[in-house]
């Protein structure tokens, strides 16, 4: 599904390497700590910064001389997914048509999404008016109506209560099986990662330094930070 | 917590201002015994200069940010080699003594201005002239489109990093990007924004002093300077001080009206460049805005760095008029700033332990009383104080010392909006603590305040200082032989065609003011390296 070959990248001199490949239809949790290349690796893929050197594909194909806008993945943000002053069925709209003129069949779309994420009812309000969760309920909608074979999530949930992130994560789950979308989501939590993914990276010093089944990730790692990382998490 | 020792000296200040206004207020009603506002429209000429003011200050309003849009859109998402040092530029336009700008101007547009000499090396003459409402636009726009684009720049800024990734995620164009995004972040602070400016150009005294050329260009803060100075109609003067203040009165409320609190940083704020969908038109067209700004702002400042070293500079610094009104322009400014600073401070301070208890709207009441001189304009109560004092005693030889009173006067808003955030944030960080403590009074202050919040303070000081340093509006109708300032100085010369004179004496401001700001500078930079 999604390649790294290679991939170099130079951030005021700190060094990431990554060399991933990730199979179509999983769900991929990427743990690692605060600072250790987990962002870069979804910023390398969503085109927001360019890699020194190496190449990144999708589905076979080099994604690096393709617009941020034209690459086959949708992204979800920790906060600030959705434009203040639109309202929800706009800011879900954005994702059918970036100047925002929809046709009837894109409308229908819009509210498609709305009552499979459960906001049907809030199509009108502007995102100060929603709750943490419901925002983030906005977001990946839109996220879904974008249609991309890919979701890029930089722990849009980690903000929420534990109940209310295992409910996102559940709705992650279901509309990924449905759409067929592959998902990369960075977490720090190690029970997220158990609860929804079905394999695990885990990023250390600028570098996937383990990676794996999700029944690997457990006290027994043979990866010694990995298991530091388990373990405190736990 | 809130005892009556802390709070005593802000009320006393405010008595003093309240005093100080409602005594010029009420010198101004009794001069216009009959009370005959109906003049106002039916004299051509008061409707005029009624018309006229409000004329000229919705173009300037509307040029002035109108443009200040691109080039902040611009500003906000390109990062170049110089950009702080323009937004620098960008914030000591409104601070500049105005004649210097003025100055700067005419050396370019003016008659015989660079242009108009580069025209005539190919026989053409200049097709326009400066004086009149060309000349008091161009002077607005200079001073007000800066500053309405560092305004503009601050929510533009404000948008989250997130906000433009996902505008370059979901491919939103530059045009859609702008309606969608940047637009509505914009509309939320242009009412306030062009209600600033607007009041700015309608008060604005020295620009169409110098530029207005003629009665067909006056404004009524003009006549009333005219009518007293000129025509010794002090019946006129007061009625039309009297209007002036109804209309800017309006005004005021009605921004209030408009407005929510913008809080103006010092100095220049630069963030980390923001992703986006470059592409070679609008690379274009960003460059177009942002030179175009650079071309109306620096050759201006530029020319009075030139034009000042010239023949006529031994001439001016030899002559001792020049070193008494130099002597008078830091006297002013000094005292000016330290009375405006240190009635700010306690002003804030009584309203910020108002506000811990929770007596908002007494603060707010007390701190709007500080800022009353934005109602009642400098030539307004300089009006009214000098018709007060003109039975009394001679006002000329109490010229310095009311000057200092208004200058001190206007430069207190700025005082005030520069610290109330950090003093109310100093407060309610360490209110319990000094309390528990035991510390208070002058000594809480140079431990807490001075050591936290240097910054700002030092700030609202310069500001005072370089606003008093370059004000006309108090000193023109007091000025005499004896208590000429700088500014008063450079308008003479101006006015009888000394312009190689006045170029000196123009550099001499503009030296002043930036070695202030450098010395801040400084300052600054040493408080960064001990936190």
């Amino acid at each position: 599904m999604i390649k790294f070959c290679s991939v170099k990248y130079l951030y005021q001199k700190e060094q990431f390497n990554f060399d991933i490949e990730i199979d179509t239809g999983s769900i991929v949790a990427v743990l690692g700590a605060s600072g250790a290349g987990k962002s870069t690796l979804l910023n390398l893929a969503a085109g927001f910064i360019d890699p020194l050197s190496g190449d990144i594909q999708i589905a076979g194909e080099s994604i690096l001389n393709v617009q941020p806008y034209h690459r086959p993945l949708a992204m979800l943000f920790q906060e600030n997914n959705l434009f203040a002053h639109l309202n929800v069925a706009d800011n879900i709209g954005l994702g059918l048509h970036p100047g925002l003129k929809l046709t009837l069949e894109q409308k229908a779309k819009v509210e498609e999404i709305c009552q499979q994420v459960g906001v049907e009812k809030l199509q009108t309000r502007l995102p100060h008016q929603l709750s943490g969760g419901q925002r983030q309920r906005v977001a990946l909608a839109r996220c879904f109506v974008q249609n991309k074979p890919l979701l890029l999530l930089d722990e849009p949930f980690s903000a929420l209560d534990p109940i209310l992130r295992e409910e996102m994560l559940a709705m992650v789950k279901k509309l990924a099986a449905r759409h067929k979308v592959t998902v990369l989501m960075v977490t720090h939590h190690i029970s997220d990662a158990l609860n929804a993914a079905s394999h695990y990276l885990f990023v250390d010093q600028g570098q996937v330094s383990s990676a794996g089944e999700i029944s690997r990730l457990n006290c027994e790692n043979p990866n010694p930070s990995l298991r530091r990382f388990v373990q405190a998490g736990l | 917590m809130t005892s009556k020792l802390q709070t005593l000296p802000g009320v006393i200040i405010a008595g003093f201002i309240l005093l100080f206004v409602s005594g010029a207020f009420s010198a101004l009603l009794l001069h216009s015994p009959d009370f005959n506002f109906s003049a106002l429209w039916v004299d051509p000429y008061y409707r005029h200069v009624t018309v006229f003011s409000f004329y000229q200050s919705f173009l300037s309003t509307l040029l002035s940010v109108g443009l200040a849009i691109p080039v902040a859109h611009a500003l906000s998402r390109r990062s170049f080699f110089g950009k702080e040092l323009l937004l620098k530029l960008f914030a000591a336009t409104l601070v500049l003594p105005v004649l210097v700008g003025v100055f700067g101007l005419l050396s370019i547009y003016g008659n015989s201005g660079l242009i108009s000499q580069l025209l005539a090396f190919i026989d053409y003459k200049l097709p326009f002239s400066i004086y009149g409402l060309n000349g008091i636009l161009l002077a607005h726009v200079f001073f007000n489109l800066p500053f309405a684009a560092r305004l503009l720049l601050q929510p533009l800024q404000s948008l989250p990093v997130e906000n433009h990734k996902l505008s370059v995620h979901l491919g939103i164009s530059h045009w859609n990007k702008f309606k969608l995004v940047e637009w509505p972040c914009l509309r939320q602070q242009l009412p306030h924004v062009c209600g600033l400016v607007f009041m700015l150009c309608f008060t604005s005294f020295a620009t169409v002093m110098a530029l207005g050329g003629g009665p067909k260009s006056t404004t009524i803060e003009l006549a009333i300077y005219q009518a007293i100075k000129f025509d010794f109609d002090l019946q006129s003067g007061a009625l039309l001080a009297l209007w002036q203040m109804i209309l800017c009165g309006t005004l005021a409320v009605i921004i209030q009206r408009l407005s929510r609190p913008v809080a103006l940083t010092s100095g220049a704020t630069l963030s980390a460049p923001v992703p986006f969908c470059d592409s070679k038109p609008a690379r274009y067209w960003d460059t177009l805005w942002i030179s175009a700004v650079a071309v109306l702002v620096i050759p201006p400042l530029l020319m009075v760095f030139i034009n000042g070293l010239n023949v006529q500079f031994l001439t001016v610094v030899t002559d001792t008029v020049f070193w008494s009104a130099l002597k008078n322009s830091l006297l002013v400014a000094l005292s000016a700033a330290l009375i405006a600073l240190i009635a700010g401070v306690l002003i804030l301070i009584t309203s910020r332990s108002w506000r811990l208890i929770g007596l908002q709207f007494r603060a707010d009441k007390l701190e709007l009383l500080g800022a009353i001189i934005l109602v009642t304009p400098g030539l307004v109560i300089s009006t009214g104080i000098f018709l007060l004092l003109r039975n009394v005693t001679d006002v000329f030889s109490l010229a310095l010392l009311i000057v200092i009173a208004v200058n001190a006067l206007m430069a207190l808003p700025y005082v005030l909006k520069t610290l109330a955030q950090p003093m109310l944030h100093t407060a309610q960080q360490y209110d319990k603590l000094c309390t528990s403590l035991g510390m208070s009074g002058f000594s809480r202050f140079y431990l807490i305040e001075w050591r936290a919040i240097r910054l700002p303070i030092v700030h609202a000081f310069s500001i005072s200082f370089v606003l008093s340093m370059g004000d006309l509006s108090a000193i023109a109708l007091f000025g005499s032989q004896d208590s000429t300032t700088l500014p008063l100085y450079l308008f003479q010369l101006l006015g009888s065609y000394q312009m190689e004179s006045a170029a000196v004496v123009s550099l001499f401001l503009l030296m002043l003011s930036v070695a202030l700001f450098a010395l801040i500078e400084k300052i600054m930079v040493k408080n960064h390296v001990v936190k």
